[in-house]
């Protein structure tokens, strides 16, 4: 532990608000319960994985606690304000989970980093001299300084990644949450993400990640939790077996030749 | 006596310019949420509100504006909450618009000529009280594109991500919705409501092809409409034909040219500058060397006891522990 960190803020004494707290969620979409009954606490300073495969609730999960879903019976809450009447998003980061950061009309990779600092920013007022400096800041973690006036559509799927990634760091969020941050990218950006996730984790952010895959970032999980058909069905600390455990095909490759074919 | 000082030419001229800036302004938005025909929509559904004004006699731009931007609130609305059956929905506003406007125009007693100047724009009937409806609205619509652009521009990049950042999305959803209906408006006395829309994308789409960020786009698009509808309106007076085609077919020229110059130059780019490989590959092991089996005078075959075993897109012979494979007129080891 490097002294500058100096009150690590996982050892903060219990009655500290929970950076995430989520009390018996069940969630509704279209007349299917994803959710049923989840009861989940992070404490601020936790590196948090959810896993679980394909339809177990995860993303669901993730995008409940950010309040884009509503809770059909219990409650989330962030840093102890129920989400419904949460306004400090300064503090929340959020990746979603999406294949591509391009719209309709090109936009610069500067561009899309700065429209993270817009819970940060008044209406009709201009990004100031602080503003800018994050954004340089955040494409220097990511590794996309140079590419800063780059379309983000002209970027591969890892690129675009980073450039989101980028967008959530640059507000500084205590909370950070990213849905599938490394589906589809490639090893080289998932080390660099790793790398900037683990820096933030260093100065006390808390991470919570949804993935099929952890890569790089496994070793920065303190805690896994693991969905299956909307429950939590584990929830301590990672093991290989653990992590491994939503993996319904082998890695040998004989087999996987066989998984594919037949 | 040149046009420029026939008063109604000095209106269509100033009118022409705020169109030309305001329409792809919002435009911009519009595309970049991918809704590049709402505007056409909204067109199609401020027909209503024209006729509705001709039959009860009110000035048919303040009807307009009203009907335009219930329009645009219910295909918002649609949008929102209705999902997949989202286009289907919008088809039924759009026809509802225009069906609606006939029908109350033949009640109105008002012949085809009437709806025409609205349907296409005419330079003559920009009155005085007209201007001055233009040039607020106009001055509004860019204000708030301009000064919310941030705002905006990330509600229409990714809606998920600007309502966990705090924004008010619907509100600026609607208030997109708004700004285009007000903006069809503007428009309609100059381009007209079949081809307002086509002023809103057709800048867009030719700013697009020379243009890498947002802000160049928005600034280039605005440059192309005004520069259409100046041109369009001073063309129109002069070859006596309807403005609104006349700019939209300036636009239209314009995107063509942008298309073409976009494509060599960025041919040109490619040339000089290759895709550098800047993805290192991981994990994947490089191609085994080529090994030739020394001396190796016999023919393996489908006759030989070799045992045989498949080697991918080949077969393997297995001669004293080694694999054989066929490689032109040799064998390698594998």
């Amino acid at each position: 532990m490097t002294p500058t960190v100096s009150t690590p803020i996982g050892a903060e004494p219990d009655t500290a608000a929970k950076a995430v707290q989520v009390t018996d969620l069940s969630v509704d979409l279209g007349g299917r319960l994803v959710l049923r009954g989840v009861d989940l606490q992070i404490r601020q300073g936790e590196v948090v994985a959810v896993l679980g495969t394909n339809g177990s609730g995860k993303s669901t999960l993730i995008k409940t606690i950010v309040g884009l879903l509503p809770a059909a019976r219990g409650e989330v809450q962030l840093f102890g304000t129920p989400v419904p009447r949460f306004r400090a998003w300064k503090r929340i980061g959020y990746v979603p989970q999406r294949i591509t950061a391009a719209g309709g009309v090109p936009a610069t990779v500067y561009e899309v980093v700065s429209s993270g600092l817009l819970s940060r920013r008044r209406l009709f007022a201009p990004l100031g001299a602080a503003g800018k400096a994050a954004i340089e800041d955040a494409l220097r973690v990511v590794d996309m300084a140079d590419r800063r006036k780059d379309a983000v559509a002209e970027l591969s799927g890892g690129q675009q990644q980073r450039v989101l990634i980028a967008r959530a760091l640059v507000s500084d969020p205590e909370l950070l949450i990213l849905d599938e941050p490394t589906a589809g990218v490639d090893l080289a950006s998932q080390q660099i993400f790793a790398d900037a996730i683990r820096e933030r984790v260093q100065r006390g952010t808390t991470v919570v990640m949804v993935s099929h895959d952890l890569g790089p970032m496994d070793a920065l999980i303190d805690r896994s939790v693991i969905l299956r058909r909307g429950r939590i069905v584990y929830d301590g600390p990672p093991h290989a077996s653990q992590t491994n455990a939503h993996v319904h095909h082998s890695h040998d490759a004989r087999n996987d030749s066989g998984w594919l074919t037949s | 006596m040149t046009m420029f000082q026939l008063e109604f030419m000095q209106r269509a001229l100033i009118a022409g310019l705020l169109t030309g800036l305001s329409a792809p302004a919002i435009g911009t938005y519009l595309v970049q949420r991918r809704l590049s025909l709402m505007g056409d929509g909204i067109g199609h559904i401020a027909i209503t509100g024209v006729a509705l004004g001709l039959l009860t006699g009110t000035e048919p731009v303040f009807t307009a504006i009203i009907v335009s931007i219930a329009g645009a609130t219910a295909i918002e609305f649609v949008r929102a909450r209705g999902k997949a059956s989202g286009d289907v929905a919008l088809a039924l506003l759009f026809y509802g618009g225009i069906a609606g406007g006939v029908l109350l125009i033949g009640l109105a007693g008002q012949g085809a000529a009437t709806l025409n100047t609205y349907l296409f724009g005419s330079l003559t009937t920009v009155s005085s009280s007209d201007l001055y409806v233009v040039v607020g609205l106009a001055v509004t619509v860019l204000v708030i594109a301009i000064g919310l652009g941030p705002q905006l521009f990330a509600v229409c990049q990714d809606e998920e991500f600007a309502r966990v950042t705090g924004l008010r999305v619907q509100l600026l959803n609607l208030l997109i919705a708004v700004m285009a209906a007000v903006t069809v408006t503007v428009a309609m006395r100059t381009v007209g409501l079949l081809l307002v829309s086509a002023l809103m994308v057709v800048p867009v789409a030719t700013a697009q092809q020379v243009t890498r960020s947002f802000r160049s786009t928005f600034v280039t698009a605005c440059a192309i409409g005004v520069t259409a509808c100046l041109a369009g309106i001073i063309t129109s007076y002069n070859a006596n034909v309807a403005p609104g085609a006349t700019i939209v077919v300036l636009a239209l020229a314009g995107f063509v040219v942008a298309a073409t110059v976009g494509t060599l130059l960025r041919r040109r780019a490619g040339r000089s500058a290759p895709l550098d490989d800047e993805e290192p590959e991981v994990g994947v092991p490089g191609p085994a060397p080529h090994v030739v089996s020394a001396g190796h005078p016999h023919a393996h075959g489908e006759e030989c006891s070799h045992k045989k075993v498949d080697h991918g897109d080949h077969v393997d012979y297995v001669h004293d522990g080694h694999l054989h494979a066929r490689h032109g007129d040799h064998w390698d080891e594998h």
